[in-house]
């Protein structure tokens, strides 16, 4: 009886139970340290930016660009949204940010209803010829855009939309066509083909499946597809720049003919904050949807 | 009865691949019909023909006297359950039942009717308003069952839909689409890859290979009388076991090594003498004794014993065949035991081993 409780404090001596982890291990140093360095790598001009858009302009001149104001003021912001001039115009960012608002909203919506139901069909109705016009979609997004960009604009031209703004909407729906298909097929080849089989043999038809089954099924996808959308299509500028006029520029263009100027003093402050207010909205879409838009990359990546 | 099924000549090419060829069918009404065969038989893709899910390359599929060949799947007035149950997952027990009938335009308060009989028949009543991820997997294929229920149609379709449950509940859903079949009546085509479903389930078995019906029958029929050596060896567990061998003295013997067996009693066909043929018996038709045997008898010895618990499986080898036998539990014997083995010739299958079909 001694013995056998003797033997067993002896095993028993010997380590036990979860394994102790040091916090300053040499792991943990590199791997902390990286992300710290990688953290202020960012975040260090965008601090210089806002600290410089509350400055007045004689404090700008100073050259402190790292300190913060010490007069905080607002006028650069709202200088920028209201009253910074492109050429001959002054009323500032607010009618490029207009624009980029009617150019953005309904190229997502075109956009994204047309790439779905192409994904869609292309997996669940396959056709004759499916898989190639998919091989060839997929290339389009291979071939760089200025390739395109005179042929575009003699097309548009011809349908005697050029310069418009459905233009510019029609051109960013196909430019959007690639990506977001190849997204939503492979969203939706994840989806179970026996759910498809079931509807079809409960009656519902092409769209009763699209919008009954697979849409109430995929909405991280589509958020997804949003965020692309909204924040390529806002960052835009090339498009901008070659397909509208001056009155309907978005608010990319016109950020760079505000910060570009070259008549007059450079007006730091009220650059850093045009460029803060261009970058706004997709910044909210992130941080609005960031969630979700994680989980639809990650439910995507599963199978492909 | 009529036939409700019947499958005029069908085949199904995927470009240059033929997967099913030149099919007949027919499968009375009322009638439990199992397709049974390995991975890649066909046997889905036929059913998938069946439920108008596939479109087939020739022949025709009539489905209580219709012609339902070009059919869309909701007009062959069939009802479907799968595999991963597929269930709409966005909907409730309740939605997932009505979602065909309202596609169908059926009045709400028959479908009400329609579900209220479904659940009562798959004692579902509690689950209707519950989502498919709150339910187990049993509840989750009773309620696909009920999907196929409601929209009342005169022939079920199962794609394998017990192969994702666990065994105990499938041994339990298995006996419960039994007493459905017997308290409905309806058609039932069943697709499955395990032979205890088949056997316990069907009216008919029809064993698939190859895109081909190997053979269709009763289930002991083709347990006991196998047409050929694949569904002889794909059909029972452990497998029968075939001696390789010749038939001597006009066909009234098979001489297997050393050993000249009387074919006396086998039911069969004209055995005549043929250089090569296989003899099958089943584990539970050979008989071991420890002393010799009256008649011939085949000598082996025991390699290894397995207790299965209601009985007890000896692995043998006789004239350099593995032979395995199927023993009573107090007849199990050490490895390493000389035996002699009496074949049951009434219950035994002759096959040429040119043609591999059965004498």
């Amino acid at each position: 009886m001694a013995d056998a409780s003797m033997t067993r404090s002896a095993a028993m001596a010997g380590p036990r139970g979860a394994k102790p982890r040091k916090t300053l291990s040499p792991r943990n140093i590199m791997l902390y340290g990286t992300l710290i360095v990688v953290c202020l790598y960012y975040l260090l001009p965008l601090w210089v930016m806002v600290m410089t858009s509350l400055k007045g302009m004689p404090e700008v001149r100073l050259g402190n660009i790292f300190s913060p104001p010490v007069e905080f003021t607002f006028q650069p912001w709202v200088k920028a949204w209201k009253e910074a001039c492109t050429g001959l115009n002054c009323d500032g960012l607010s009618r490029g940010f207009w624009n980029s608002v009617i150019i953005t909203v309904p190229s997502v919506v075109l956009s994204i209803a047309i790439a779905s139901v192409n994904g869609y069909a292309l997996i669940n109705w396959r056709f004759k010829g499916s898989d190639i016009f998919f091989t060839i979609l997929i290339f389009g997004s291979f071939i760089p855009y200025q390739i395109m960009l005179y042929p575009i604009v003699i097309l548009l031209r011809e349908a005697g939309i050029y310069g418009t703004l459905w233009g510019l909407v029609i051109v960013h729906t196909i430019f959007g066509m690639p990506i977001l298909t190849l997204l939503f097929r492979n969203y939706f080849s994840a989806i179970p083909e026996e759910l498809f089989k079931a509807a079809r043999v409960d009656g519902a038809g092409f769209w009763g499946i699209y919008f009954r089954i697979m849409l109430p099924m995929s909405l991280p996808i589509f958020v997804v597809a949003l965020i692309l959308q909204v924040t390529g299509i806002w960052n835009d500028f090339l498009f901008g720049v070659v397909f509208t006029k001056p009155d309907l520029y978005p608010m990319t263009v016109q950020l760079n003919n505000i910060v570009n100027s070259v008549q007059g003093v450079k007006e730091y402050n009220v650059n850093m904050a045009a460029t803060l207010l261009t970058g706004l909205v997709p910044l909210v879409v992130y941080f609005v949807s960031g969630k979700l838009f994680v989980r639809g990359i990650a439910a995507g990546a599963v199978k492909g | 009865m009529g036939n409700s099924i019947e499958v005029k000549d069908l085949t199904l090419n995927f470009g240059s691949i033929s997967v099913l060829k030149n099919m007949n069918l027919d499968v009375a009404e009322g009638e439990f019909v199992v397709l049974l065969g390995p991975s890649g038989c066909g046997k889905s893709t036929l059913l998938n023909c069946l439920a108008g899910l596939l479109d087939i390359t020739d022949g025709q599929i009539w489905i209580k006297g219709k012609n339902v060949t070009w059919a869309e799947p909701s007009e062959r007035g069939i009802g479907m359950v799968f595999q991963s149950y597929a269930l709409y997952p966005q909907m409730t027990v309740r939605g997932n039942l009505s979602f065909g009938l309202k596609n169908a335009k059926v009045p709400q308060a028959e479908i009400d009717k329609r579900i209220a009989r479904a659940a009562e028949i798959l004692q579902i009543q509690p689950l209707l308003d519950r989502k498919p991820a709150a339910l187990s997997g049993g509840q989750r294929q009773r309620v696909a069952i009920g999907r196929a229920l409601v929209r009342d149609v005169d022939v079920f379709l199962f794609d394998e839909p017990l192969s994702n449950l666990d065994a105990k509940l499938r041994s339990e859903l298995r006996v419960e689409i039994k007493r459905l079949h017997n308290q409905l009546g309806n058609t039932m085509v069943y697709v499955t890859h395990d032979q205890i479903e088949a056997l316990t389930l069907a009216d008919r078995i029809a064993v698939m290979k190859g895109g081909v019906i190997q053979q269709l029958a009763e289930p002991l029929e083709i347990y006991n009388r196998p047409s050929n050596l694949f569904v002889a060896g794909f059909i029972g567990s452990p497998s029968m076991n075939f001696l390789k061998g010749r038939t001597v003295e006009g066909g009234r013997a098979f001489q297997f090594g050393a050993t000249k067996i009387d074919l006396a009693g086998y039911d069969g066909g004209a055995v005549l003498e043929r250089d090569q043929a296989i003899l099958g018996v089943r584990p539970e038709h050979i008989t071991v004794s420890t002393s010799p045997l009256s008649g011939p008898s085949i000598p082996a010895e025991v390699e290894i014993d397995e207790h299965l618990g209601a009985d007890s499986l000896l692995w043998l080898k006789a004239e350099g065949a593995n032979l395995s036998v199927r023993v009573p539990v107090e007849g199990r014997l050490p490895p390493g035991t000389k035996v002699h083995l009496g074949l049951d010739i009434p219950k035994a299958s002759l096959f040429d081993a040119k043609t591999e079909q059965r004498i």
